[in-house]
């Protein structure tokens, strides 16, 4: 099956692949541009393991083609940090332990960065639903919910 | 050993700093199982059964190897199972059997071939091209039908020495212990009551699929990459499989996302090798999630019948229990492990058990967290439960009048040391929440869990550095934050900062054998051996430092990372630095190195109670879990966030198990919901926050006095959530989950 | 002399026994010697078992000393998750 030539942009860089059209975003974030940080915890968009935003919507990179990426701006787990600096979400997480095993954290920073962007002032209700499409196995979500509204409080203060 | 070590008074243990790792998992940086390639790497797929139960009567492959994108093909003919005992002996056969098919496929989804390609996507096509011919056989998924007389047999002669005579072929382990006499124990009671409970088997869920890249060369040699919880049991299990040398090949732990025993084996990692093989190149093998629920270990599915009696003053008078495990088409299932565990937490003078392991056409049976036990918990707990509400009593107060303390008679045998179940069950009535008013409509539970814990063969190296940092080599996989707390044990006998130790996972090349990452053994043990291993350092610096300064080293002591002159000698010279000690070390005497090697023997039991408030929807049959608080027996927190984390995590795993998690199979014998969408594990919007107390009994065995704290956690909720439940609904819920339909239909027998 | 508490699904192995008594000073020599006593018991220490010496569970080691007048229970092998 011949491929398609895709260029697109990822954390700010113009990338190109070759993809096959059933490949789907994920793999081509994670084999063609070696971007291992999204992870594919299911391939049926339920674990929420792979989430990326695209153009600014959040999106399970498993449930998108490679092809539809073209001409897109893609963010993930890699883009979060602004160099050296972390992300206070980042920072957060790790202060407080919101991570055991690791293998969710990138999607779910990616999906709490993108709810804190659209409402910085999110209830525990509000944290938890939109979270709900990103499975941790290891945490009871406790330490991860604490860690968001913590890391968005500070945030409002701090604007 | 000698566990002689204070007990108090720490530097470091007990802190939370941030784990040493941190940086790499917040930002996609740390290499999960996926996440490697290798120059001229090929992809692996597995072709597997669609039928429960079926003989194999032809595979042909020819086409499939003819396919130009197709570089190797392997049934079980390439694998060295002429190196076995014949007939049914041994692990290792059974492990071959279970990655790669022989006459027959045992269970839907069981492995019968395997294709490495030039890509995933080409792997996947080719699998089409693989022609098997079946004969169906019948089958069995339901662990009482698969004891009846009429059950299709499994396999015949896989019944051990202890099952005893005229029992069906596919029951093939029997457990049996207790003491005193059950009989008289329930004549002596006021209440008996006697009831029967069923759990469905459940997925350990973790979200990292197996992965592996193998490479093995006609040489013999090779290199595994993998997700696991153990790498050394890797090496040995794959050498035997491939009939190569265990030292030949060296296995590289990746991190691994989430195990919970279910990574405690191998699957796709031999497969991968023979690939390699056969391909003369690396072979990269994923499994997909459907693979995961259809192929790797599940837990057992049980039956079970409890009868207890009790005084009208919340005495205990006997109990005895009846656990039938369903453990997949192999032997393994710890039907003994949920007997003896079953009425561990209570002083009773007569007590009776019986387990039964018993094979069935489904995946075989892998640990998942305290293996047997929250099983045998959720019956037990349950009429208890019941009991105290038909006598009117307290539920906390009847488990505190019953609670085994040191010194009690186990219900499996020996005499407790020092246990921390009674300052769980005082911490529990003490609790806000347990005296927190209920809503209408709310129901609350508590249990009491019971684990053993493991010790388990151990090895660490400590090396320090010029500049006084220290690099530490543990060989078990860090899954929670076990970096952390060796990190902090080390720094505590040192006396060196924490951030000063790298903790590294050791490959099985460059460190001896460690026993897999289960067992709640990494603080344990690890831990254990981290500590020994930096007092043989700190001798060795006590040494160099005697040296220096002419006095015997028995007048040198280790203080706050300095070696300070004591005895007659106290004040003639300045404390001297760790750094002092290895910037000349090489012209000294050479490197300063510590290690430990040993497999420690105390690992001390664990218990915990927990405490559950839930609230059904009489419509819909919905549970909501409203407050949950877990207390347990820590021994000792080394870093207390990790410990509540594991707390945590255990009781949302059990939130899922009491309410949605099930393996369903249809009458095919074929699992009907091997997604996340169908196999739902519980999502943030599901839970409360999780209360925690850590309770610090220590263990005599730890020079610390850890015990471990990874499993426990998961054998409470099924029946504190139960308990809850039923006096939420007012009916009594006697199988998990408790799904909606499930708490529908009871509601509904109830009128 | 070493008192050895078996679980009761071995007494059909030695003619009803529960308790038995064996000299050993480790954990290893207390298996041997059970099995010199009742040949029948190898079959479930080949299976893997466990010894509490006073309490401690000695999962699988050998080379553990039993203190005189300990009590001694033989249990079936742990394992873990």
């Amino acid at each position: 099956m011949s491929k398609f030539h895709v260029s697109t942009t990822v954390n700010g860089d113009t990338v190109e692949y070759l993809c096959d059209p059933r490949e789907t975003l994920l793999d081509c974030l994670r084999d063609k541009l070696n971007l291992t940080g999204a992870k594919e915890g299911c391939g049926t968009g339920d674990c929420g393991a792979c989430s990326v935003t695209v153009d600014g919507r959040l999106v399970c990179s498993c449930l998108m083609l490679g092809v539809e990426a073209d001409g897109k701006q893609i963010e993930t787990v890699e883009g979060i940090a602004e160099g050296d600096v972390l992300h206070p979400l980042q920072q957060k997480f790790i202060e407080h332990a919101a991570l055991q095993c690791g293998i969710c954290t990138p999607g779910i920073l990616v999906a709490a960065k993108s709810l804190l962007e659209k409402n910085p002032n999110p209830t525990e209700e509000e944290t938890r639903y939109w979270l709900a499409g990103n499975l941790c196995r290891c945490t009871g979500y406790d330490k991860i919910i604490r860690a968001v509204m913590e890391t968005a409080a500070e945030l409002r203060e701090a604007s | 050993m000698a566990l002689d070590d204070r007990k108090s008074g720490f530097t470091f243990v007990g802190t939370r700093p941030n784990r040493p790792d941190g940086l790499d998992k917040v930002t996609g940086r740390a290499k999960f199982g996926a996440d490697i390639s290798a120059p001229g790497m090929l992809f692996g797929a597995v072709l597997r059964s669609p039928h429960a139960h079926a003989r194999i009567v032809k595979i042909d492959a020819s086409k499939a190897e003819a396919h130009k994108d197709v570089k190797a093909v392997v049934t079980r003919a390439d694998f060295a199972d002429v190196l076995f005992k014949p007939g049914l002996e041994g692990e290792f056969w059974n492990v071959l059997e279970n990655v790669m098919a022989g006459e027959k496929a045992l269970y839907d989804g069981h492995a019968v071939a395997a294709i490495a390609a030039t890509s995933a996507l080409a792997a996947r096509d080719a699998l089409k091209l693989i022609e098997v011919e079946y004969e169906v056989l019948p089958h069995v998924t339901d662990v009482d039908k698969a004891m009846a007389t009429d059950a299709p047999v499994i396999r015949e002669g896989a019944a051990d020495y202890s099952v005893p005579e005229g029992m069906h072929p596919n029951v093939v382990r029997y457990h049996d212990s207790g003491h005193g006499d059950v009989e008289a124990g329930f004549a002596e009671a006021d209440l008996v009551i006697e009831d029967s409970f069923v759990t469905e088997a459940t997925h350990q869920g973790y979200i990292e699929p197996h992965a592996c890249l193998a490479m093995l060369g006609n040489d013999g040699k090779g290199e595994l990459w993998c997700t696991t919880q153990g790498h050394w049991i890797a090496q040995k299990t794959c050498a035997a499989l491939l009939g190569i040398e265990t030292s030949q090949l060296r296995v590289t732990a990746s991190e691994i996302g989430g195990g919970f025993g279910g990574k405690t084996t191998v699957f796709i990692e031999p497969v991968a090798l023979a690939l390699s093989r056969k391909a003369n190149r690396p072979v990269k093998l994923v499994m997909t999630r459907s693979e995961v629920f259809r192929a790797t270990g599940p837990t057992s599915s049980a039956s079970m019948d409890i009868k207890i009696g009790m005084k009208k003053d919340g005495t205990i008078t006997a109990a005895q229990g009846v656990f039938r495990l369903q453990g997949g088409a192999f032997p393994g299932a710890p039907g003994d492990m949920t007997a003896m565990c079953a009425f561990a937490p209570y002083n009773l003078t007569n007590v009776k058990q019986i387990g039964y392991d018993v094979m069935a056409n489904r995946p075989k049976q892998a640990a998942y967290r305290a293996p047997g036990a929250p099983m045998g918990a959720f019956a037990v707990e349950s009429v208890i439960d019941e009991l105290c509400k038909k006598l009117d009593l307290d539920p906390v107060d009847v488990r505190l009048k019953n609670a085994a303390h040191e010194g009690t008679k186990a219900s499996y045998g020996p005499r407790y040391e020092r246990i921390g179940l009674v300052e769980t069950l005082v911490a529990a009535k003490a609790h806000p929440h347990y005296s927190a008013p209920l809503k209408p409509g709310q129901g609350r539970g508590i249990s009491c869990g019971f684990w053993f814990n493991h010790g388990g063969e151990t090895s660490v190296s400590l090396a320090l550095s010029e500049d006084g940092s220290a690099q530490l080599m543990v060989g078990t996989p860090d899954i929670g934050g076990s970096r952390a707390s060796m990190a902090l044990m080390a720094a505590e006998v040192l006396g060196i900062p924490y951030e000063n130790i790298r903790v590294t996972i050791a490959d099985t090349a460059t460190l001896g054998y460690n026993d897999v990452s289960h067992g709640s053994r990494v603080t344990y043990a690890s831990g254990l051996a981290t500590i020994k291993a930096a007092k043989h350092a700190v001798e060795k610096l006590s040494e160099r430092a005697a040296a220096k300064w002419g006095i015997p080293v028995d007048a040198v002591k280790w203080e706050d990372g300095c070696a300070v002159p004591s005895g007659p000698n106290a004040g003639d010279f300045d404390p001297m630095p760790l750094a002092d000690i290895t910037a000349d070390m090489g012209s000294t005497g050479g490197p300063i190195s510590g290690h430990f090697e040993a497999t420690p023997e105390g690992a001390g039991v664990s218990f915990g109670t927990h405490i559950v408030d839930a609230e059904v929807d009489p419509e819909t049959g919905k549970t909501s879990v409203t407050r949950y608080t877990v207390i347990q027996d820590a021994g000792k927190a080394i870093h207390p966030t990790y410990v509540e984390g594991q707390y945590q995590g255990g009781a949302a795993q059990g939130i899922g198990w009491a309410l949605n998690e099930e393996y369903i199979y249809g009458d095919d014998g074929r699992l009907q919901n091997s997604i996340f969408l169908d196999y739902r594990i519980p999502v943030a919007s599901d839970l409360p926050m999780i209360d925690t107390v850590i309770v610090e009994v220590p263990n005599p065995g730890h020079p610390f006095g850890v015990r471990g704290v990874g499993e426990t956690g998961i054998v409470p909720p099924l029946a504190a959530i139960a308990n809850a439940v039923s006096h939420a609904a007012g009916v009594r819920m006697r199988q998990l989950p408790m799904s909606p339909p499930r708490i529908l239909a009871a509601l509904k027998d109830n009128g | 002399m070493v008192e050895v508490h078996l679980w009761s699904g071995l007494r059909s192995l030695t003619g009803g026994q529960q308790v038995i008594e064996v000299q050993a000073k480790t954990t290893g020599d207390l298996l041997k010697e059970l099995v010199r006593a009742h040949p029948q018991l190898q079959g479930p220490i080949d299976a893997g078992v466990s010894i509490a010496i006073d309490g401690r569970v000695i999962a699988t080691g050998l080379t553990e000393p039993i203190p005189e007048g300990s009590e001694v229970y033989l249990m079936q092998r742990l394992r873990g998750g």
